[in-house]
């Protein structure tokens, strides 16, 4: 099962230190899994909600670092994609996948897998068992979608102001975290009915 | 991208004040009451939502507001859907919760709705009622109702089980496992909706249903899978796919716990007995009188069976063949997952399996598929008697020393090792063997899987190999640079245009240097601890010490040289940690360039060169010769003072007839003589152009083992006193050529006082600087003389005498 989907910065932020991540998008998916630990108190829902809030921000920010270090190593220079070559910004991405031990931030270990366009990343935060070959396919689906619905390669703000358009593609294409194996034609049906949504 | 229009509105958002906030919740809240269901509202809702999520805290709505937008979660228009499940997601749930949670049922809520339902549960009882409604809803399932509520009964089964598997009873698994067998096995093999093939002269008359397709076309001989197309698709065929995407977490779930309950059913099962194992594999067709749980298994095997031949076809579009390979991964996984619950399976398995293996082994692109494989052989290989040799040669061999740059295989083979290290280093002898090859992984891309190798570095150091890991270990960067050197001799033409790495490109193709270059491409360890022409490698690569990979892999080699030395203290004997102690001697000169990592490593060195004297003592002797040559080189002052103070240090320390018998008067007098032509050097001239002044920590050092020697050897008490007191007269001149700090200068003079008084009183000096073990480790609370509770009692007795 995927736990998290973050839409979040991969580059400098002059508002935030160095390292520092902006988290513009964030869905955590299923119960919060405090709930199950053993703890010694339970958590409010306030309580829970920053802790939720402060993992995605530590998750973030690894994949910052990570995407820093490993576009360091490439040496390649960083093209920009204008709006129309979202395949073009997609092919050019970086990837790479990054292992959050057990602790940090989530109780058990997971595996983030990330997706750098440019100045954003793109991550989905799966259990360790997962079928990591899908997870990959699925993450660069949801990228392309989020590159064209959302004019990520423009210069406006849709991503915080069309948050809801991101909520619907989730909802079909990796609903309540669980990673589908759609051929072609499955997952044209679901395009459609994503496409729909997105036009109104 | 990410523009500083994006920065000020999240800075907005977070800034808004209260009363502001207020007006625009009275506004929506009109606009709600409205029921005009516009562009505006939809505005002003993903506002509020900006609003709420821009802060890690939790506001509060007004209880009109959040009235109003829980009615809106029914909204028969999806956006309004979204929109509120969104926003009532960043807000607290409302007071009276738990009254909401028994009142609405989740199966009757839609895909967003249900969403929030289980974002709020606030206890493991909300998740289990949750879970209850859901199987009550799935039992209960007329034809009527609404598709999308089933689809997204797996997917909140699964997150929930993920959590809490009990919260599942014995009947409803049962329940499931009929129902998902019902999915996997017998979905519609028609097209679903009728679907025409188009055309001018088709009618209504000719719309005839017709069968699903394989990827590459042919039409469908048999049961539908997620591999199998049409132009639209039946509600049992989607359950097919959700029920196979969920299938392997349900499994491992339910079936991978060793379960007492099942030993209940054997009762039942007439056909298939577990005790009888048959290598001809049984027919399916007696599977209907299995129990529920048994018959699911049956069936994922025969669904995975037929997932790997369709694999085998080829699919038109690439999307299609990428599923193919994930399908291969998830098949390959769910067959071990059932294998490891009943035994008997795996003689029907394998064949399938090798066929698999046998097909996909000479192809890297599906190495990734190959790795499942190779988990499924370790598993059980054994137990089917086969030979595992070509799967290990694929994973310990080509894979790293082919695909080291590839991030996803990187990460799951490292993975897959970390997983089964206890049962690769029983059933794989070569894996002791493999870390040069391993090591290429972290020498690619060091930041992404230190982690792993933190773990796997300890069961890597062996007796046999410890010396030749250590010589690998340093030359990482080295390492380093070659592959990418090799990347981009492949890339790039022979002609090669662009200036950069000009040189040592040249070296690795050129053939005189490659014997040195393929010394560090080996696959394997065994032919020799390192190479006699080190120092020309060094040069070869002088230019690559920048590259940011090199510098990556620089700063880890410390880390790991740490883990290094603190396993092999476990597993090697004292003529071991001898020969390792020469090779640090050796190594601390013969280390590839990089500014810092020189420093770095002599300081890892020094440290633990400390720790495995200060364990046996006896080191120092049996290395007495190289350690006395390394001290007695005046350069080494200079070039390599971190470990020149401890070799020193240990020198003074250990070399002594109380640490090992063999010590005698004439070593000690030679290694005196060898530190005080040193100490004469360094404080009697200037140092040699290019080098700073001897830091006072080396001279002191000096100081302190000339009067430990000194103090075993009573005759050489006069020199060091003779020097001392020189020491005393010329620095009272004031400054002096080698001590440009006046501070260290008098730290040193008051040092050199201080064991000049000692050395006065022969007999305390020995038993200060040379003291018995006795002293050395006390055992406070563990010496029944010395024992604090007994002084405690004996004062006791004394004070209160009755």
């Amino acid at each position: 099962m995927v736990r998290c989907f973050l839409i979040h910065t991969v580059c400098p932020v002059n508002a935030l230190g160095a390292g520092e991540s902006r988290v513009l998008y964030c869905r955590v998916f299923g119960p919060d899994e405090s709930l199950f630990t053993d703890q010694e108190r339970e958590f409010s829902p306030e309580e829970r909600r920053v802790l939720q809030r402060e993992q995605t921000a530590v998750v973030a920010r690894q994949v910052h670092s990570a995407a820093s270090l490993s576009r360091g190593a490439a040496g390649r220079l960083l093209m920009e994609a204008l709006p129309g070559e979202e395949a073009l910004a997609l092919q050019e991405a970086d990837s790479g996948v990054l292992r959050l031990r057990a602790g940090d931030p989530f109780p058990e270990e997971m595996s983030a897998l990330w997706l750098g366009v440019q100045s954003l990343g793109f991550t989905l935060v799966c259990e360790p068992h997962e079928n990591l070959l899908l997870a990959e396919g699925t993450l660069r689906t949801l990228t392309r979608h989020c590159l064209e619905h959302l004019h990520l390669l423009g210069p406006g703000s849709e991503v915080l102001l069309r948050s809801d358009r991101i909520d619907a593609l989730l909802s079909r294409l990796l609903p309540h975290g669980q990673l589908l194996f759609l051929n072609h034609r499955f997952a044209h049906s679901l395009e459609k009915e994503v496409a729909a949504y997105m036009t109104k | 991208m990410y523009s500083h229009g994006s920065e000020s509105l999240i800075k907005q958002a977070r800034e808004i004040q209260d009363s502001e906030l207020q007006k625009f919740y009275s506004r929506l809240v009109k606009l709600l009451q409205g029921k005009e269901l516009g562009y505006e509202m939809v505005d002003s809702l993903q506002r509020l939502h900006l609003i709420l999520s821009a802060n890690k805290y939790i506001r509060t709505l007004p209880p009109e507001l959040q009235k109003r937008l829980q009615s809106l979660l029914s909204s028969p228009a999806e956006q309004f859907q979204v929109l509120s499940s969104a926003v009532l997601r960043e807000t607290l749930p409302p007071a009276a919760h738990s009254g909401n949670y028994s009142q609405e049922n989740i199966v009757q809520l839609n895909g967003h709705a249900a969403a929030l339902l289980l974002s709020q549960a606030g206890s493991r009882a909300d998740v289990s009622s949750l879970c209850t409604q859901l199987l009550r809803g799935l039992e209960s399932r007329q034809s009527e109702g609404p598709t999308n509520s089933l689809t997204h009964t797996l997917p909140i089964l699964n997150t929930i089980l993920t959590h809490n598997p009990e919260c599942l009873t014995e009947d409803h698994v049962t329940l499931l496992s009929k129902k998902l067998v019902d999915w996997l096995r017998y979905a519609s093999i028609l097209q679903g909706g009728g679907a025409s093939s188009g055309g001018f002269f088709t009618g209504p008359r000719s719309r005839q249903p017709v069968p699903i397709a394989e990827l590459d076309g042919t039409v469908s001989g048999d049961f539908f899978t997620v591999l199998c197309v049409g132009q639209s698709f039946t509600e049992d065929q989607w359950m097919n796919v959700f029920s196979f995407s969920a299938l392997r977490h349900w499994l491992l779930t339910y079936h991978s716990v060793s379960n007492g309950n099942g030993t209940a059913d054997t009762d039942d099962r007439s056909e298939v007995d577990g005790s009888v194992v048959s290598m001809v594999s049984a027919t399916s067709s007696s599977s209907r009188l299995l129990p529920p749980k048994e018959r699911l298994r049956e069936k994922s095997f025969q669904y995975c069976q037929r997932l790997i031949e369709q694999s085998d076809r080829k699919a038109h579009k690439k999307s299609d063949a990428d599923l193919q390979k994930a399908c291969l991964v998830e098949a390959v996984c769910i067959l071990d997952c059932v294998c490891e619950e009943d035994a008997s399976l795996v003689f029907r398995a394998f064949p399938c399996i090798k066929a698999l293996f046998g097909r996909l082994s000479s192809d890297l692109s599906f190495a990734r598929v190959l790795l499942p494989i190779a988990q499924f052989y370790l598993n059980h290989g054994e137990m089917a008697a086969v030979d595992c040799g070509s799967v290990w040669a694929l994973v310990f061999g080509r894979f790293p020393s082919e695909l080291f740059n590839d991030p996803f295989l990187a990460h799951e083979l490292l993975r897959f090792l970390r997983l089964n290290l206890e049962s690769l280093q029983l059933r794989v002898p070569q894996y002791t063997h493999s870390f040069p090859n391993l090591l290429k992984f972290l020498a690619w891309d060091s930041p992404a899987v230190v982690d792993d190798f933190v773990d796997l570095l300890p069961s890597l150091v062996t007796a046999g190999t410890a010396v030749e890991l250590l010589h690998t270990l340093l030359d990482l960067p080295c390492l380093s640079a070659t592959l990418v050197l090799q990347v981009r001799s492949t890339c790039l033409p022979i002609s090669e245009q662009s200036g950069r790495g000009l040189l040592s490109l040249d070296a690795f193709r050129s053939p005189s240097f490659r014997g040195l270059f393929l010394f560090l491409l080996r696959g394997e360890a065994g032919s020799g601890d390192t190479i006699d022409r080190l120092s020309t490698l060094h040069e070869l690569l002088v230019e690559t010490a920048d590259w940011p990979r090199v510098v990556q892999c620089a700063q880890i080699v410390p880390v790991l040289l740490h883990i290094f030395f603190n396993t092999v203290i476990t597993v090697a004997d004292e003529k071991l940690l001898a020969h390792l102690i020469l090779v640090m001697l050796e190594r601390s000169s013969l280390l590839l360039n990089i500014p810092k990592y020189n420093k770095e490593i002599h300081r890892v060195f020094s440290s633990h060169l400390l720790r495995l004297c200060k364990l046996h003592p006896s080191l120092v002797m049996d290395q007495s010769h190289e350690l006395l040559e390394f001290s007695g080189a005046t350069a080494n002052v200079y070039s390599k003072e971190e470990i020149y103070t401890h070799v020193v240090w240990v020198l003074g320390e250990y070399l002594s007839v109380s640490c090992d018998s063999r010590c005698s008067v004439t070593l000690i007098t030679s290694c005196f003589e060898a530190l005080e032509a040193v100490l004469f050097e360094i404080t009697s001239s200037v140092p040699p152009p290019g080098a700073d002044c001897p830091a006072p920590r080396v001279v002191t050092t000096l100081m302190s083992a000339l009067a430990k020697l000194a103090s075993r050897s009573h005759d050489l008490i006069p020199r060091v006193s003779l020097f001392l007191s020189k020491l005393r007269t010329v620095t009272r001149g004031g400054s002096v050529a080698w001590c440009s700090d006046e501070e260290d200068l008098v730290a040193i003079v008051t040092r050199g006082e201080e064991l000049w008084s000692l050395l006065k009183a022969p007999g305390v000096a020995q038993s200060v600087l040379t003291p018995p073990a006795h002293v050395t480790t006390p055992q406070w609370h563990r010496d029944t003389n010395v024992a604090l509770p007994l002084r405690l009692r004996t004062l006791t007795n004394l004070t209160h005498s009755h």
